[in-house]
């Protein structure tokens, strides 16, 4: 346990440390003004502006960038089902893989256009490796862009004297010009010299010490591999994700593979507080979100090396089922917690597998849904939680509530409800329809609490956009790969639109002075405030739910 | 305003719990979305009560449905008795006012110039009527002619009548006041319904009340989160099918109303109209409820000095010697000069020699010839009846006097004056026959208490900032004295609109006082302008808060009391949240544990049983709406501090206290309900 605990602080502290430099690049990225960035990137940039007919200097108010956005994911998406579906009649199918169901190509469309990366299908025999490229791929870049522009946009706008979040096009193709490929040329190299595969080589045929013959799929492995968990899509290039060997083959590339995930994310609270110029307040919103990731990091770990009463009375310490013996149970643990916490959902060990209470984790995680989370819109959704905390407790000094000079009137707070109520809502009442749906109920593979928490588990993932599978449910099915596509399409985008109509109204509005007399969201009071009520708001919607399935199956070990 | 704001009175109470009942109209319930779905929850139990099994098995049978309808209807009830009292307390105030306002005649001038009696209730904008003494005036109108003492004691409560007279900023009579002596001519300026009275009558009535835009956000946010439980209770119904878990269906209801915030949900509407209310005491009528939040917001306010920071008329504070004469001669000089003065000035050299010590017999001076003060001479005194001239006047004109009298003039006596004149002074010279002693040092002194008020308001982060028409030196002196932060000196009207759009430029509510005509521009650029009842009607109509005391420091309680409403509610809303986490603790191993027994290890309070335990946390949540009642009539507790102390203190009380108390109170609850063997 002891080294297991040294592998987890080694990680984070090399995170901890990179937060600083690579916000302040991000701050850099998305700077209008000319930056030292420019003369390595703009040629590139501009020949794509030209290209699409984007005009760099134009600014887009809320509506206009909300609509660019939309226009832009609504096309790709089209794309990209068009190419899962007749997959079969294009170049480089060299295992000729069939076309997809239309319910899982919609699915997987809707699953690659969200930065979800819920997989219904298994890579190695649903998709072609043309699809994996340009339908895979591809989006799991803009997907991430798209995130990362939103929220640059939000924060442009708290900041903003006038109805101007920027130009939504520029914001994308930057964050892939200047984040997303660099970074994932990188990593792609780390990981092929960590024996990652990268060919466009169909299956290899192998034969076994033990003379059988064995089919051994492979294809362009690394270069998903990497902006898998640069952009925290997390969809795997085979269906047992980060726990194949060909994705995730090392602890060295699993350490990489972590840190990926929550480069961004942190980097990104931080490179908030500089946009903002009030430094402080970005790290007292890092530091709320930190307390929470560290807090479910060590239930998992504590309730993995624990193990269960059944593991114990046969002499087996600590749960090593579903997991990889090369990753152990902290390795395992700090992928959970990271995998959630950053809304990837990519796995190395089965989360369904997990004790009750360390499942309880990833599905904690993705129910806050700003635990860092995903590529900016974890920032969003922090963001929305620091309002309704603004709100709340604002009142209590006295003054009309305001948060960065800007107050807090009934037009936001009713935009901030519609996001409030989006989460809980698509989970609760998706969930339900589910356990109503006879076709639904036959998915699950096991009874009784657990059987629920698969369920709970595969809507919470969806709306968090998060992706990862708890396994065990059959998810496959028209109910399922239907009703996790709206899930998913609808927790993403409509809270991305209330937040920029938020930031919308906020950026026309009067900056009030700070005085004394000011309710301060920078000092630590602000971010044990803000913890308690995230986790209250949270404990209130989910635990009856959460009572039923892994609480209800935690305590039904010790009966 | 003649209103007594005795404490709750049993009229009221009765009046209260009658409205509580109508108020349970659930077209009226609507408009609260909170206590609506509670109201809802009532009356499913009510049928829950008449039929258990309508909806499957009631596992908790049809007593315990009647005992979860009774407390489900008295959590409605006691909401609305909470708004009823707050508003009853408006209509008692309203019914007073109406009282003044009973109809009376008018003298209407006719086109051919008579005048005939007519209808108050006829006047139209325009009309011009005669109101002699002892007569009501009619409506609101400017005084075109003639000048009278007015009794405005039914509006403002000042028993002392006032001078009204037309021309200036003193021409403004109102409706329901009554001539006490002479005659006056009156232009009507607004129609019926329409008048100030009126206007008064349906604000504390709470008639022509509007919810309030922190107060309408804040019922947004509450409705969403009523809303999500609403979700987690219908969605948890199907889920829990599943586990082959059958919930009752009258418990799911408790768990909701337990869960969606009742408290401040019940108490929202009480708490805004108890701050009316309050200003209102303070005799201080608000246009808006909007006005009042206002002031709760205000970073910087502009202060008139004369009248608001200081008391305007000069006072004596010190008696300055010239040339050989002693400091005792001086001030006995000054004393002789001003027994028999009985201006302000005059009273305040008396109570000044007093104070330091000198005594002298009264009857000395009887049969004195007293000199009044004129525009002429600038100088007043005794010649005493053995011929001694003793005189106190304008340094000039005592120079003048002695001169006359072939007297010479210390040559100090110019330098000392100027020293006071610098520092903000007046200087006065007394002079006995034709030697001149030395000075007075008149000054305007600030109000008592102020300087702590203002360093009260600095650690609120609100700035000061003092308006006078005096010199820049004066205005400094006094600026250093009262402790304001800034000052505008010389100050003409247009001074001040521009010291405000200059404060809200930078971002800053700014609040005001004024009263003359001249004022209302900036009445109406501030976001919070108080004006004067004594002041001009232009100033009232462009001031969304008028002081019937005309005392312009109240704007400072103004803004408390604006704090104050807010914290309330921030307050409340917290505490009400809070209470969750308790109540998931005694209702969901109840809800579960015949179906789940080891969530009976969530039980942490040790609850007597399922039943009673969910009775005990659904009638924790009733009683404790009519036990906060208090604070949301008089407000949270407010004293003056930085919002990062005030935050940590509330956070302590409501958040912290939030957690803890239900806790506590659905334990003792339940061992009562145990006791009594009543679940």
């Amino acid at each position: 346990m002891t080294m297991g605990l040294i592998q987890v602080v080694v990680t984070l502290l090399i995170a901890g440390l990179l937060v600083k430099p690579v916000g302040t690049y991000l701050v850099k990225v998305f700077d209008y003004e000319t930056t030292g960035l420019d003369r390595f990137f703009r040629p590139g940039e501009r020949f794509i502006y030209r290209l699409i007919g984007v005009r760099e200097k134009e600014s887009m108010g809320w509506k206009k960038y909300v609509f660019a956005m939309l226009l832009t994911n609504f096309i790709m998406m089209m794309f990209m089902y068009v190419i899962f579906r007749i997959q079969k009649f294009l170049p480089l199918n060299p295992d000729m893989i069939d076309n997809m169901p239309p319910a899982l190509a919609f699915n997987t469309a809707a699953s690659f256009i969200t930065n979800t990366n819920w997989q219904a299908y298994s890579g190695e025999n649903s998709l072609s490796y043309l699809s994996q490229m340009i339908a895979i791929t591809f989006p799991m870049f803009t997907s991430a862009a798209t995130g990362f522009a939103v929220a640059i946009a939000f924060i442009r706008g708290l900041v903003a004297r006038q109805n101007n979040l920027g130009n939504f096009y520029v914001d994308l193709i930057r964050s892939i010009t200047r984040v997303f490929l660099p970074l994932s040329f990188i990593v792609a190299l780390f990981l092929v010299f960590q024996g990652v595969p990268q060919t466009l080589h169909g299956a290899a045929d192998a034969t076994t010490l033990e003379d059988a013959k064995q089919m051994i799929t492979r294809g362009p492995v690394a270069s998903l591999e990497s902006i898998k968990h640069i952009g925290t899509n997390g969809g795997g290039y085979f269906g047992t994700n980060s726990s194949h060997p060909f994705e995730n083959p090392t602890p060295l590339s699993n350490l990489m593979e972590i840190l990926c995930m929550l480069l961004l994310p942190t980097a990104l609270v931080y490179a908030f507080g500089v946009m903002i110029k009030n430094k402080r307040q970005g790290w007292s919103i890092f530091a709320a979100m930190g307390i929470m990731f560290l807090v479910f990091l060590s239930i998992v770990f504590i309730a993995e090396y624990n193990g269960t009463p059944a593991l114990h009375a046969l002499g087996v310490h600590g749960n090593m089922e579903g997991k990889e013996v090369r990753f152990g149970i902290s390795g395992s643990a700090l992928f959970t917690a990271v995998t959630t916490a950053a809304t990837t959902g990519s796995v190395n060990n089965m989360h369904d597998s997990l004790t009750p209470i360390g499942g309880l984790v990833p599905l904690g995680e993705m129910m806050l849904n700003n635990v860092f989370g995903g590529k900016g819109v974890g920032l969003l959704n922090g963001l929305l939680y620091v309002i309704l905390t603004v709100f709340i407790c604002g009142l209590m000094v006295g003054r009309t509530p305001e948060f960065l000079g800007k107050k807090i009137e009934s037009k936001e707070v009713k935009l901030a409800s519609i996001a409030l109520l989006v989460h809980p809502v698509l989970i609760l009442v998706s969930t339900a329809i589910a356990f109503v749906t006879p076709s639904a109920i036959s998915s699950i593979a096991n009874p009784g609490s657990h059987g629920l928490t698969e369920v709970l588990y595969a809507f919470t993932s969806g709306a968090a956009n998060n992706g990862s599978a708890f396994a065990g449910l059959g998810a496959n099915t028209t109910f399922y790969n239907i009703a996790i596509g709206l899930v998913m399409l609808l927790g993403r985008y409509i809270s991305i639109i209330a937040m920029l109509a938020i930031a919308g109204s906020f950026a026309t509005k009067k900056v009030a002075a700070a005085t004394s007399g000011t309710f301060r969201t920078d000092t630590p009071l602000f971010t044990g405030i803000l913890v308690v009520i995230i986790v209250v708001i949270g404990a209130l919607t989910f635990f009856p739910a959460l009572a039923l399935g892994p609480i209800a199956e935690h305590l039904g070990m010790f009966h | 305003m003649a209103i007594q704001n005795k404490a709750v009175s049993k009229d009221l109470i009765f009046q209260a719990i009658t409205d509580s009942f109508k108020k349970l109209n659930p077209l009226v319930m609507i408009k609260n979305p909170v206590m609506f779905v509670v109201e809802v929850g009532t009356l499913i139990t009510l049928i829950l009560s008449i039929k258990p099994d309508i909806f499957g098995v009631s596992t908790g049978g049809r007593g315990y449905n009647v005992a979860v309808f009774f407390i489900l209807f008295f959590t409605v009830l006691f909401a609305n008795f909470a708004e009823a009292l707050a508003e009853g307390r408006g209509k008692a105030q309203a019914d007073t006012l109406r009282k003044t306002k009973s109809e009376t005649m008018a003298k209407v001038k006719q086109k051919d110039g008579s005048y005939k009696e007519l209808p108050s209730t006829s006047l139209r904008k325009g009309d011009i009527v005669r109101v002699d003494t002892g007569e009501m005036i009619p409506s609101d109108g400017e005084i075109i002619e003639g000048l009278a003492s007015i009794d405005e004691s039914a509006i403002t409560g000042e028993s002392a009548p006032v001078i009204k007279e037309a021309g200036g900023d003193f021409s403004s009579v109102t409706g329901g006041t009554r001539v006490v002596s002479d005659f006056i001519i009156v232009k009507i300026i607004t129609d019926p319904g329409e008048s100030f009275l009126d206007r008064m009558i349906s604000l504390v009535e709470g008639a022509s009340r509007q919810k309030t835009p922190n107060e309408m956000a804040l019922t947004t946010l509450l409705a969403v989160l009523t809303l999500i439980f609403l979700f987690v209770i219908m969605t948890l119904v199907l889920i829990a099918d599943y586990l082959k878990v059958h919930l009752d269906v009258a418990t799911l209801i408790a768990l909701l109303v337990c869960l969606i915030p009742t408290t401040i949900g019940g108490l929202l509407s009480a708490i805004g109209i108890a701050g009316m209310n309050r200003v209102t005491q303070f005799n201080v009528l608000a246009m808006s409820g909007k006005a009042v939040e206002a002031a709760g917001d205000i970073d910087t306010m502009i202060l008139d000095k004369t009248g608001t920071i200081t008391f305007g008329n000069r006072m004596a504070s010190a008696f300055v010697p010239v040339a050989n004469v002693s400091e005792q001669e001086v001030t006995f000089a000054a004393l002789q000069a001003s027994v028999k003065d009985e201006t302000p000035e005059g009273r305040s050299v008396v109570e000044l020699a007093r104070k330091q010590g000198v005594h002298w017999d009264e009857k000395e001076y009887d049969g004195a010839g007293i000199i009044e003060f004129t525009a002429e001479t600038r100088m007043s005194g005794l010649t005493l009846k053995n011929g001694i001239e003793i005189r106190k006047g304008a340094v000039d004109a005592i120079k003048k006097y002695v001169a006359d009298k072939s007297g010479s003039v210390p040559v100090d006596l110019d330098e000392k004056a100027t020293v006071i004149a610098k520092a903000g002074g007046t200087p006065l010279a007394v002079a006995i026959n034709h030697k001149i002693y030395g000075l007075i040092y008149l000054k305007d002194t600030v109000k008592p208490g102020l300087k702590e008020r203002f360093a009260e308001l600095r650690a609120m982060g609100i700035k000061t900032v003092m308006c006078t028409g005096d010199n820049p030196l004066t205005a400094a002196t006094i600026a250093k004295e009262a402790g304001v932060d800034e000052f505008i000196a010389e100050a003409k009207p247009e001074d001040k609109i521009a010291a405000i759009k200059k404060e809200q430029e930078e971002g800053k509510l700014v609040a005001m006082t004024g009263d003359g005509t001249n004022d209302a521009p900036a009445l109406a650029q501030a976001d919070v302008g108080l004006a004067m009842n004594s002041g001009t009607m232009a100033a009232k109509e462009a001031a969304n808060m008028i002081d019937l005391d005309s005392d312009p420091t109240k704007l400072l309680s103004v803004i408390a009391i604006g704090k104050q409403l807010l914290i309330t509610r921030g307050a409340l809303t917290t505490f009400s949240i809070s209470n969750d986490i308790a109540k998931y603790f005694a209702i969901i191993p109840a809800l579960f544990i015949t179906f789940i027994p080891p969530l009976q290890s969530l039980n942490i309070m040790g609850l007597a049983s399922p039943k009673s335990a969910i009775l005990s946390a659904l009638i924790f949540n009733a009683i404790i709406i009519p036990l906060l009642i208090p604070i949301a009539m008089k407000g949270a507790k407010y004293k003056a501090m930085s919002a990062n102390k005030l935050l940590s203190r509330n956070l302590f009380i409501y958040g912290f206290g939030g957690v803890v108390v239900p806790f506590i109170g659905i334990k003792i609850i339940d061992m009562i309900v145990a006791a009594f063997h009543l679940a």
